[in-house]
């Protein structure tokens, strides 16, 4: 076995803490392999939210008696959190939302509809996950503005070399890390080309924060957007950091109740930051347990997570490669992160991953929400084993035995 | 597993049925499943009737469930008439296949069955029934 766990990082131990490893999936241990579509959960996040409803349960921001005092505790407790996970210099520019994807659209609407116009250019890259490609395409749209792509070479790494094709560039928006091909961006450069240009960048973190140190002051970018669910924390919540002069002169993006100074007929007046970007009742034990999802990640050491990654994936390639015609895609181990997309040649990949559920092995298979990427690679769809801090050794092995049985009843 | 790949799904995927091209075909459609990227082409030949499939072949990419259903499909259709194949219920294919299937699989089964209910519905000028909607927006160029 190739993967020696750093004494910071001992998978086979934190595994313990995560109840779904405990159940037999067609008779067999799970191998979860789909981290890069949704993580599981510790125990420790589950209490988190099971004690937050037992306890300390409220609405938020309202009331004056003490459950709410103590359910507003835990939600900017939360917030701070955050601050403190991506280094943001204040707590209000942090804002809660419903996911990553709903950060997105908040920059792209709130920022974009009054920012961009004809002759702005709008410029994402190859990577992008839906979620921060479609939104800027129908504001682009919109707005006039010209949505452009930059590209990828053959390893799924950034053409950077051909930025200075585009002129008139207001946005650039791209992830940290590529969901699909697991291609870890460089975000610092990109956004001082940007700023340079006078553009903006956006960072899609959804697959990066779980993964790797964030630090939006070093990367330099204005506004990043990440979420709980790919980061051991529940569903349905996620966070936008942006500066707090972007954020402040941007206009609302959902509107009612909440994020409001005063409600008149005549007129209504916004709220101060973060208040003014979270309009209604937030999903307010799921941002507790995002808090306490973010405190066991550091707890376990980020850093220690992306270089046990990064010797996952390395051992994953060898042990696809050793099999012999499978093709992989994206860069070398050294600048990918937990993430290996891979085909089987000749067989589909609906079929690999159908095969490897009855060994228990639970992997992707589909064009992981970025069609004019697998457009690109020239595949319909592609499979996709992704890690997290959970995931062993012997689960990549039992994706290797696996593809022999694929191959063996489809080969 | 062995229930899902059993011998009949296997032996379609792997010598698939009226596998290739019409040329000036009669009906032809393009159609796509939107999940995996999968796609399928028919195209049917009428009898001197107009209305009774002489000849009908597939061809495009996709996993063996859609491969083997839609080699099924070829030969279940052969010789009936476009009007009764254009109404055909579902369950009749999915019979033939013979195989539990989830959602997603399902959907992979019913492919080429929704691409060719396009093909004889456009072929007809008849509406399509709006559970077959969204098939046919491949754009194979």
């Amino acid at each position: 076995m190739a993967v020696t766990a750093r004494p910071a990082l001992d998978a086979q131990k934190l595994r313990a803490d995560f109840p779904i490893f405990e159940q037999k999936i067609h008779g067999k241990p799970l191998a979860y392999l789909d981290s890069a579509a949704s993580s599981q959960k510790p125990r420790q996040v589950l209490d988190a939210i099971r004690e937050f409803y037992e306890t300390s349960y409220a609405n938020v921001h309202r009331g004056v008696y003490l459950l709410s005092e103590r359910a507003t505790e835990g939600y900017e407790g939360a917030r701070e959190i955050a601050r403190e996970f991506i280094n943001a210099p204040a707590a209000r520019e942090v804002i809660f939302t419903r996911s990553a994807t709903e950060s997105i659209n908040l920059v792209a609407y709130a920022w974009g509809l009054d920012n961009l116009g004809p002759g702005d250019v709008v410029l994402v890259t190859e990577l992008e996950h839906h979620s921060n490609f479609v939104p800027w395409q129908y504001i682009a749209k919109r707005t006039g503005a010209d949505f452009r792509l930059l590209p990828i070479d053959d390893n799924g790494e950034l053409q950077l070399d051909a930025l200075d094709e585009h002129d008139g560039v207001k946005v650039v928006a791209t992830n940290l890390v590529s969901n699909s091909l697991g291609t870890v961006n460089p975000v610092t450069k990109l956004a001082a080309w940007a700023h340079e240009r006078g553009a903006i960048m956006v960072v899609d973190a959804a697959q990066g924060a779980p993964h790797h140190r964030v630090d939006v002051q070093e990367l330099g970018c204005d506004f990043l957007a990440f979420s709980s669910h790919k980061l051991c924390g529940p569903s349905g919540v996620g966070a936008l950091w942006g500066r707090a002069e972007l954020l402040e002169a941007m206009a609302p993006f959902n509107l009612g109740g909440h994020m409001i100074r005063s409600v008149r007929a005549e007129e209504t007046t916004w709220g101060e930051l973060p208040y003014k970007f979270e309009a209604g009742t937030m999903p307010i034990a799921e941002v507790v347990g995002f808090g306490a999802a973010m405190d066991y990640v550091t707890a376990v050491g980020v850093e220690a997570i992306a270089d046990y990654e990064s010797e996952l994936a390395a051992y994953a390639l060898e042990r696809l490669a050793e099999l012999g015609g499978v093709i992989t895609y994206g860069p070398p181990p050294e600048r990918r992160a937990g993430i290996v997309s891979f085909n089987v040649e000749g067989i589909h990949p609906h079929d690999v991953a159908q095969v490897l559920d009855s060994e228990g092995v639970a992997i992707r298979a589909g064009h992981h929400c970025c069609q004019p990427l697998m457009k690109r690679l020239g595949v319909a769809a592609t499979n996709r084993a992704s890690f997290y801090l959970y995931t062993v050794p012997d689960e990549i092995d039992r994706l290797a035995d696996g593809l022999h049985k694929v191959r063996k009843i489809l080969g | 597993m062995e229930d899902l790949y059993r011998e009949v799904i296997l032996d379609h995927y792997k010598n698939p049925r009226g596998h290739g091209v019409i040329e000036d075909a009669d009906a032809h459609a393009d159609g796509l499943n939107p999940l995996c990227g999968d796609e399928v082409s028919i195209y049917v030949q009428f009898g001197e009737d107009g209305e009774t499939i002489d000849e009908v072949k597939f061809s495009g990419r996709g996993c063996a469930i859609s491969q083997a259903a839609t080699s099924m499909l070829m030969e279940m259709v052969t010789g009936r008439t476009a009007t009764e194949i254009a109404e055909l219920p579902k369950e009749e294919l999915l019979e033939e296949v013979g195989i539990p299937l989830t959602p997603i699989r399902l959907k992979c089964a019913l492919l080429g069955l929704g691409v060719l209910k396009v093909a004889l519905h456009r072929a007809k000028g008849t509406a399509l029934p709006q559970e077959w909607a969204g098939l046919d927006e491949l754009d194979l160029k």
